[in-house]
């Protein structure tokens, strides 16, 4: 254990931060990379005489800065892999356990995903700038799992915040990500606000802002009602990030109108983040007011407001994703609802549904980064992504078919797959934990949730494997061969959902392992 | 023993293995997988000792999620073993009658060995987890058999008895939590040993058993059941009618029986009254129906009303009948299944009552007017078929239990008999008519005649009902003892 108390050893400090130095050092180089070839192309583009290097530099400044920044997450998966099991900075500050470990490996892979996806979206004109901002957001990631207190946290969720934001509206030409941009902004910022208020009023009553110190106080002292405001304020705001009802307004919006993805970094790297912190706020910082959400015994504390979020975000998610024909709002609306069953297990509040909750999320935000990886080709093929665009996919491309089949089911929770063991382990959490089946309301509500999602899920393989081909537009469909790192990646992650799924084990039993 | 758990390996390795080679291979990689399958269930049927059967014997036992107590666990007693020989009939029966599919052919045979992988799954499975797992898989390869493949309102159809299928099994995952919760273990034979609570039992047994009876087709949770099977193709209601609804019938007795035996005690009753109605209710509709696809699917919810019934007479005879009835409708439901949907209909397209009894079938299509009239015989519950071995025991069984329910059923297997022979004549044996006497829709349909395949795949069903009806000691002997053992008895 290495225990920092002043910060007179940067050397230490710089050892143990070091995977988020070499994707810092990543995003600098990448954003290097697409400066000068921009600058190349500015040069080609004022002589007429050749424009088709224009066009190859493009090719090439793309491949490059996608190279380098998956070799750059690569080696820091190896760095973090390096670094000691525990330690401690600044008071918790920045920790290492073998959690933030294990989970700063998800974050960095399912960033290594999305850039291996990039190369897709056509519409990106800077693939320099926005594989930059990708790392950046992909080191706010790792801030926010790395740290037991409440500022880091809240730099983490800011630095990671205005990443998604310029991620989001980055398709200037498009009004729709423009929307989708300023919509995630206003709402992001609005419940930065309500979370930075909600610490301010626990700082203030605690006088600390690490969690372990505001446990302690928690403990020590009946709850005071600005103290309640602040847990409140705190919960909201993440409520607003990881897309709980009924602050899940933005979400239909950016998933649809952002790039692909954009929206799918901003539905799985980010939501892992937040639920990681999420549950070590709720289950360190504010231990001691857990409080009970069984319907026989309920005491106020942050579980009941959980709850709530979580059996609204479960009805209303699949209840309106019931009603939509466009492939990204229905996913969007189904995050809600994923959103609501993770929450279950942090209603549960013991060590075992805290590890569910994080084993469905990492296996969500796998799934969901694999799914909108398929919309990203299909959409480039068809130009579009309404659900008729995906007809007849069985045809014309049956391994994306397969694939797509392998994440709507185990979103949908069917086994042998990844999601059919995740709620099956959330959901004997949860009741396990709740004492004299208090939160069988909880899980029968998600037990039903998951029922009504069948259908839509359903409606979308209906899609790929009923319909007839004709009803797309497949006259503009690009040829295979142009989208093969696409396709590896989206197969390599339906392996990964298959196999997590038949031996949920590989991942289930480290995240128990590693749990405080 | 080991090796009847490879029948799971083989028909999913099947699955997989033809997706991976050229089309022409598909059908015969079905049919030599079904077969293997068959094989492995006969051997394991002749070689295991009748005593060895009375026990839920454990045959593999592997840790799989150590940290939540999930086991690999397979296990075999006298019932499951009378299960896998009919998934394995009714298996290899389907492939033959599906020799025909050209269409997504390789999608086609995935989704089939898919189910019937599935199935002998759910009935091997001695751990809680890996029987709902294999229970689940089995519902979407349904939906794209019927929805790709199907006719008559194909996606209506599907979708319905996939939605119905989940709803069930929504009610099954919290039933198995709540045993999950309470005993920290997910072991069949552990948990038939735990003494639940009675008043848990008394709602936690409801729960669990109407999850699974909603694939059993009780009433009034049947409507899928129709619907389903006229919109399948007809191997989709072979499979369906022949081993997915026992599906909901075995795990009911598997898991809601033994778990909660007071619970069942306390619903009993209910539930006979429920499989009464059913048996006469199903009987009734059939007899008004005009499909020929209609008047069997609502057969078969009359018929699994006698599965139900001896399942709530708890007395090891009605129980026994049960399961033997499950056997036997399997065959049976699968045979007529056959005869509707690829020997008729495949070739008239048409399965209106009316329209065939112009077409003069039985001189047409002797084979297929001989098979239907076994397979009816069979499904009337005549002597010498299977269906009066299961029939009458099950009613022996109900008689101690509920006489009035014999009285009942009584009436209600007369209108069996009715709706069977009215739907014997007007499809094979209507007065040709002068003016209809042109009917042959399809120019090419009286050259077709019945192939290889289909003969094949009928002398097996027909064979298969024979045996068991002339000798039902043969399975009987290795399901009473297993029957005996369960707990719900005492």
């Amino acid at each position: 254990m290495t225990t920092l108390a002043s910060p007179t050893s940067y050397l230490e400090l710089l050892k143990l931060a070091s995977p988020e130095a070499v994707v810092v050092i990543t995003a600098l180089l990448v954003l290097a990379i697409g400066l000068t070839s921009r600058r190349a192309t500015a040069g080609a583009g004022v002589s007429p005489s050749k424009p088709t290097t224009r066009v190859t530099d493009m090719v090439v400044a793309r491949h490059w800065s996608s190279l380098v920044a998956a070799i750059g997450i690569v080696v820091a998966i190896a760095v973090v892999m390096l670094l000691p099991r525990d330690a401690v900075l600044f008071g918790g500050m920045f920790v290492i356990t073998p959690l933030t470990s294990l989970f700063k490996v998800i974050c960095l892979a399912l960033g290594f995903f999305t850039v291996c996806l990039v190369r897709s979206e056509k519409s990106i004109r800077n693939p320099g700038e926005y594989l930059a901002i990708i790392l950046l957001a992909t080191v706010g990631l790792m801030l926010l799992v790395g740290s037991e207190e409440l500022l880091m946290i809240f730099i983490g969720l800011e630095l990671l915040g205005l990443s998604l934001y310029v991620m989001a509206a980055f398709d200037k030409a498009d009004l729709r990500s423009a929307e989708a941009g300023l919509k995630y902004f206003l709402f992001g910022s609005t419940s930065s606000a309500f979370t930075l208020f909600g610490i301010s009023l626990i700082y203030g009553m605690s006088g600390s802002t690490t969690l372990a110190a505001v446990s302690a106080k928690l403990a020590s002292a009946p709850v005071q009602p600005l103290l309640a405001t602040g847990v409140v304020m705190t919960l909201i705001g993440f409520a607003f990030k990881i897309a709980a009802a009924p602050f899940h307004l933005w979400a239909p919006d950016a998933y649809q109108g952002a790039p692909v993805i954009s929206a799918a970094f901003i539905a799985s790297g980010s939501k892992v983040a937040s639920f990681v912190v999420l549950g070590r706020i709720v289950l360190i910082g504010f231990g001691p007011v857990h409080g009970n959400a069984g319907w026989h015994a309920m005491a106020a504390g942050w579980s009941p407001v959980l709850a709530v979020l979580a059996a609204l975000s479960i009805l209303i998610g699949n209840l309106v994703a019931l009603a939509q024909t466009n492939l990204r709002r229905l996913l969007a609306y189904s995050a809600v609802a994923h959103a609501g069953y993770s929450l279950v297990g942090l209603v549960a509040g013991t060590r075992q549904g805290f590890s569910a909750t994080l084993f469905y999320t990492a296996v969500y935000a796998i799934t969901v980064v694999g799914a909108f990886g398929i919309v990203a080709v299909v959409r480039s093929g068809t130009s579009g992504d309404d659900l008729r665009n995906f007809s007849g996919l069985a045809r014309r491309d049956p391994l994306l078919a397969g694939c797509m089949a392998v994440f709507m089911l185990s979103l949908a929770g069917i086994p042998p797959l990844a999601g059919f063991f995740g709620k099956f382990y959330l959901f004997s959490a949860a009741l396990k934990a709740g004492g004299n089946y208090g939160l069988l309301w909880l899980v029968a509500l998600a037990l039903f949730g998951s029922f009504v999602s069948l259908y839509y899920y359903l409606i979308v393989l209906k899609a790929i494997f009923v319909d007839d081909p004709s009803l797309a537009t497949s006259s503009t469909i690009d040829r295979r061969s142009s989208y093969l790192l696409q396709r590896i990646t989206v197969a390599v992650l339906s392996a990964a959902v298959l196999l997590f799924g038949i031996m949920p084990d590989t991942l289930a039993a480290r995240i128990l392992a590693a749990m405080p | 023993m080991l090796m009847i758990a490879w029948t799971i390996y083989v028909t999913f390795a099947g699955a997989v293995v033809l997706l991976f080679l050229p089309s022409i291979a598909t059908r015969w990689i079905a049919l030599t997988t079904t077969i293997a399958g068959l094989a492995l269930d006969i051997i394991a049927f002749v070689r295991t000792p009748v005593a060895d059967l009375a026990h839920f014997a454990t045959i593999i036992s592997v840790p799989w999620v150590p940290s939540l107590g999930m086991n690999y666990h397979l296990a075999v007693d006298g019932v499951t073993l009378t299960m896998v020989l009919v998934t394995g009939i009714s298996a290899v029966s389907t492939v033959l009658f599906s020799w025909d599919v050209d269409y997504r052919q390789r999608e086609f045979f995935f989704w089939l060995l898919l189910v019937v992988g599935g199935c002998y799954g759910v009935f091997l499975s001695a751990d809680l987890f890996l029987l709902f797992a294999f229970y689940e898989l089995v519902i979407v390869p349904k939906y794209f058999l019927i929805a790709i493949f199907g006719s008559t309102n194909k996606e209506y159809g599907a979708m319905k008895l996939t939605l119905y299928s989940f709803f069930g099994g929504m009610f099954v995952f919290a039933g198995i939590l709540v045993a999950y919760v309470t005993t920290g273990s997910l072991d069949l034979n552990q948990l038939s040993q735990f003494q639940f609570s009675p008043e848990l039992q008394s709602w936690a047994f409801p729960v669990l058993f109407i999850g699974f009876a909603v694939l059993a087709g009780i009433w009034p949770l049947h409507t899928w059941a129709p619907t389903g099977h006229v919109a399948a193709p007809t191997a989709g209601s072979m499979l369906l009618a022949g081993i997915v609804m026992k599906l909901g019938a075995y795990a009911g007795l598997r898991v809601a029986m033994n778990l909660f035996p007071e619970g069942f005690h306390m619903w009993s009753k209910w539930i006979a009254v429920l499989a009464v109605i059913g048996i006469v209710y199903g009987a009734a509709v059939a007899l008004r129906q005009h499909d020929l696809k209609f008047v069997i699917g609502y057969s078969s919810v009359s018929h699994m009303g006698f599965v139900l019934l001896g399942l709530a007479t708890a007395n090891a005879l009605g129980v026994s009948g049960a399961v033997l009835q499950m056997f036997s409708h399997g065959v049976i439901a699968a045979l007529l299944f056959a005869v509707a949907g690829r020997m008729i209909y495949r070739r008239t397209h048409t399965r209106e009552l009316d329209a065939l009894s112009g077409m003069n079938l039985s001189r047409a299509m002797p084979f297929a007017a001989f098979t239907f009239v076994i397979a009816a015989a069979a499904s009337m519950g005549i002597p010498g078929f299977s269906g009066f071995a299961a029939e009458i025991t099950i009613l022996i069984g109900a008689w101690k239990t509920y006489p009035i329910a014999v009285w009942i059923t009584g009436a209600g297997m007369v209108l069996v008999a009715a709706f069977t022979l009215r739907a014997l004549v007007k499809s094979f044996f209507g007065a040709v008519r002068a003016q209809t006497v042109s009917v042959p829709t399809d120019a090419d349909w009286t050259e077709q005649s019945i192939t290889l395949a289909e003969k094949c795949g009928a002398c097996l069903l027909i064979f298969a009902t024979l045996a068991v009806g002339l000798y039902p000691k043969i399975l009987l002997d290795r399901i009473m003892p297993a029957v005996e053992a369960m707990r719900f008895l005492k």
